[in-house]
């Protein structure tokens, strides 16, 4: 089964579209546009029929594994099923038809709206304000250490560096890189945490932050947080926290009670909106009140009976997005957050660990644990046993794609080698969870008998494993007649 | 809870297995006093019925497009949806996909993300397309950034005739590595080329340009372009996708990135998001360029196939040396586009580009003609302009709100020297009805 690209269907002449005929006099062109200007060569698009274009696109459809096709425990990334309600809401007219530069008095529920979300939010994180604009976690990354450096700046130094452990996602350097700061790695303790007695050697007053994620990518708990959270206050550092694994902690721990100053929410993760297979997702910030002042604008306010979007701040950082973030998926996140309540959401944040150390218990006679610790949300593997037989973590996710399953996450944390990372959610049933454990004991055993066969995989899926290697050494990033 | 399966008897089945008493035993890592001791103070669930009766309550306090007609651009336009575009896109096995890093159960979102790079490439003439960044106005800084990258210099030109909100976000981005910018002022409508020309310099990393302007305005970015690579600086030229039905590619000109804003490309008004921020530019700088990219390539046994690519520059292997920090992008809002010019095709985005730019002239020839407006500027425009009004804009959008008409947009909050100017945008969904309809309501 594959699906040709669409440039090469159709036929002259054909088309997809129908558009009213022109109801003004026609003007000549060149009249209204500069003669050299207007286009002279027709756009190479394509020619085709609207059923051909439902047909290519529903085949490419299939050729594509989503949350509601099946299980898709991809840790760090909170793969959880997108309530259908979610999408309904969003496609409300005043919602989805609403134009962002309307008048305040005729953007009322929206404004609302934002109002609420960042209500919930701001008591879900333990925080002060939230800005809703960031539209990804690595942009919420960046607006809250842009708020950072702001708060720096306006107090004389704007500081030069953020401590980020060595377990940390490649976008927290990646974001202190773009706000100029130096990003400095430490090394975790053995345990897997954040080591307090590498962070004090590099802690001074040039910190401008020390970014974390909680739990961290080895879905382990900084137990040490409170004292890692005082060291960095005393030098005059903010906390930051990657939102990213916020599953683990509705309504059993704050950010903001834990002593993180910015926290960024991946709505897209935690509060079950779509990941779209990239995007778009919602990376709204929270902040503490030192650093209330310096976050984008606009922020939404209420005077009495009236909601308006505030520019006026004049301490701001500025804004990071055009408008007002992805306001489809602010929509989504909140219908979610309606949806379940506070009790829901503890339920979410129980039933998602739980989950996660069922599985973490039933394999763990065929695949070593770096800690054996009770885990949050997510269980991390290493194919260490696997790779005396030569088969790595990569082919073991390749070999999972066999039995009907999206992979876990591999070779991430980058300090556990050959590292599997596992996050089921909570919104699996144990059946599921059960016959994806079976599969991984089912493959632990096939590299005992028959490892070629976990090497070579995946076998069974419309392609093959895929040579990337020639995808870079012959680029071919576009079609071409 | 409909979202969560497991039963009482689950929950027991599985700590049995793991061999603790209780969930709250899981939680042991996590220091009592840190821990919250009360419930959230969040409103109990709502049953879906009355979840939906609540949205729908807070949709119907917005105005939308179902109800008024919007004469209102300034970055997010109005256009025509046609029907198999939402159809497509809300099939799940592509909105509940991840960022297809397994390639092998992820063919369908990489075939498509290679296609609509194959389009982009076509309408901005450029070679290389990434796979989408956030908005227009985070590609355009980007854009900046990458330029500043290349040359090795680090000034920024940017003409004052950008959408300020764009300008507003790069200046953000800017904020912590301080690259200067140079705004060059307008004039009649567009770029002061006077000036812009004695603005560049060997420092001058990069001229950033729009096309149409903010205005509506055509530049004369062949020029521009030209005065730019004179100093040795790279041309940056953000773009409308509908105008290119009908204008000359950036590419074509010689620009060197080309982005802009996708929403007019099929994707919904949203109240301002999620939008879809395109970006193209030439091979020999696909190492610069931010953003994920697909290729095509082969599998173990030489049957063709897509896959991530040109993953050395991003943020998961190259961390703090990355060329962005981006990760989740807009790949569904990709997808909207791609759906949306397969469907509108080689004909069809032309046809919609001559219905804007000549339903926009009658507009503004019309409103020109009435007393005490004005047209301050005669520079050739696509899909808006600017009219100069005889009261302050705010009376004139109160009159149009009352005959449910919105637009458009009143220029002096950004402009200061356009006190009681309203910029109006004319998409291909304006009647000529409603296009004398708004006339009248200005007449009175």
């Amino acid at each position: 089964m594959s699906e040709q690209l669409i440039f090469k269907k159709g036929a002259p002449g054909r088309k997809a579209y129908s558009l009213p005929a022109l109801d003004v006099p026609e003007v000549e062109l060149q009249g209204l546009l500069p003669k050299e200007l207007i286009k002279d060569t027709p756009l190479n698009l394509p020619e085709v029929s609207e059923i051909e274009l439902i047909r290519h696109f529903t085949n490419l459809s299939r050729l594509n594994y989503g949350v509601d096709l099946g299980f898709y425990p991809l840790g760090s990334c909170t793969m959880k099923y997108n309530p259908k309600v979610n999408e309904e809401a969003a496609k409300t007219p005043g919602l989805m038809n609403a134009h962002p530069l309307q008048p305040e008095q005729l953007s009322q529920g929206a404004l609302r709206m934002m109002y609420e979300l960042e209500g919930f939010l701001k008591e879900i994180g333990g925080v002060d304000r939230v800005s809703l604009q960031p539209v990804a976690g690595a942009h919420g990354e960046l607006t809250g250490l842009l708020v950072i450096r702001a708060y720096h700046e306006a107090h004389g130094n704007p500081r030069h560096k953020v401590i980020i452990p060595d377990s940390a996602h490649g976008t927290n350097p990646a974001s202190a890189a773009l706000v100029g700061y130096e990003a400095v790695v430490i090394k975790s303790s053995k345990e897997g945490l954040v080591d307090v007695e590498e962070l004090k050697k590099v802690l001074d007053t040039e910190t401008a932050a020390v970014m974390l994620t909680n739990p961290n990518t080895l879905g382990l708990f900084e137990k040490d947080i409170a004292e890692i959270s005082r060291l960095a206050h005393d030098a005059g550092a903010f906390m930051y926290m990657d939102g990213a694994n916020l599953n683990a902690l509705l309504g059993i721990v704050r950010p903001g009670d834990m002593g993180f100053d910015v926290v960024h929410f991946n709505l897209h993760k935690t509060f079950s909106t779509p990941h779209g297979g990239g995007g778009p997702g919602a990376g709204p910030i929270g902040v503490s009140e030192k650093l209330t002042p310096f976050i984008p604008v606009p922020t939404v306010e209420k005077d009495g009976d009236r909601y308006y979007l505030d520019y006026n701040r004049p301490k701001s950082v500025g804004s990071v997005h055009a408008f007002y973030g992805n306001f489809g998926v602010l929509v989504r996140a909140y219908t979610y957050i309606k949806k379940m309540g506070a009790k829901g959401l503890r339920e979410v944040s129980e039933n998602a660990v739980l989950n996660a150390n069922y599985i973490k218990k039933r394999l763990q006679d065929y695949y070593y644990i770096p800690n054996n610790v009770p885990c949050m949300h997510e269980c991390v593997f290493s194919a260490k046993y696997q790779k005396a037989k030569g088969v790595h973590s990569w082919d073991i996710a390749k070999r999972l794609q066999d039995y009907g399953f999206h992979p876990p996450t591999v070779n991430f944390p980058l300090i556990v080698e050959e590292a599997i990372m596992i996050e089921p959610t909570e919104t699996e049933p144990k059946e599921t969870l059960d016959s994806f454990c079976d599969a991984m004991i089912a493959i632990a055993k096939e590299v005992e008998t028959n490892p070629e066969i976990v090497k070579n995989a995946p076998h069974t899926t419309v392609v093959r494993r895929l040579d990337e290697a020639l995808a870079v050494k012959k680029p071919n990033l576009r079609w071409k007649k | 809870m409909e979202y969560i399966p497991n039963t009482a008897n689950d929950q027991k089945e599985m700590l049995n297995t793991i061999g603790v008493s209780s969930v709250e035993e899981l939680f042991s890592n996590i220091p009592p006093d840190l821990r919250l001791k009360r419930d959230l103070n969040i409103p109990d669930e709502l049953s879906e019925f009355e979840l939906l009766k609540y949205v729908s309550t807070l949709g119907g306090m917005n105005a939308h497009t179902g109800e008024y007609v919007p004469f209102l651009g300034g970055g997010a336009y109005d256009h025509f949806i046609p029907s198999v575009v939402p159809h497509i896109v809300s099939r799940s096995e592509f909105y509940t996909a991840y960022t297809p890093y397994q390639a092998e159960m992820s063919q369908g979102v990489l075939q498509t993300i290679y296609e609509y790079q194959t389009m982009i490439c076509e309408l901005t003439g450029m070679e290389v397309s990434n796979a989408s960044m956030y908005d227009g106005a985070s590609a355009m800084a980007e854009a900046a950034l990458m330029a500043a990258r290349i040359t090795k210099r680090d000034e920024i030109v940017i003409s004052s005739a950008i959408n300020p909100r764009y300008r507003k976000v790069l200046n953000t981005y800017l904020f912590g590595i301080k690259l200067p910018v140079k705004t060059i002022e307008w004039n009649n409508g567009i770029t002061d080329i006077e000036r812009l020309s004695r603005a560049i310099s060997d420092k001058t990393a990069v001229v950033v340009i729009q096309y149409p302007n903010f205005f509506g305005c055509v530049e004369d970015i062949k020029t521009i372009i030209e005065l730019a690579h004179r100093s040795g600086a790279l041309a940056v030229i953000v773009t409308d996708p509908i105008a290119l039905g009908l204008l000359k590619s950036p590419g074509e000109l010689g620009a060197d990135i080309v982005v802009g804003e996708g929403q007019p490309l099929g994707i919904p008004l949203n109240y301002g998001g999620p939008y879809l921020g395109f970006f193209a530019t030439k091979m020999e700088q696909v190492r610069k360029m931010p953003g994920r990219i697909v290729g095509a390539t082969v599998d173990a046994e030489g049957k063709s196939g897509y896959c991530l690519t040109f993953q050395t520059r991003e943020q998961h292997i190259k961390r703090e040396r990355a060329t962005s920090n981006i990760c989740t992008n807009e790949a569904l809002v990709a997808l909207t586009a791609t759906v949306y010019m397969a469907a509108m095709g080689k004909q069809g985005l032309r046809d919609v580009a001559n219905l804007c730019v000549q339903k926009t002239a009658y507009a503004k020839q019309r409103i020109g003609e009435l007393k005490g407006y004005s047209i301050p500027f005669t520079s050739p425009v696509f899909k808006e302009f600017v009219v100069k009004t005889p009261v302050s804009p705010k009376k004139i959008q109160e009159k149009l709100i009352s005959e449910k008409i919105l637009g458009g947009l009143d220029l002096g909050a950004y402009y200061p020297e356009l006190e009681n100017h309203l910029l109006f945008c004319v998409t291909e969904k304006r009647t000529r009805e409603e296009i004398d309809r708004l006339i009248a309501v200005l007449r009175k």
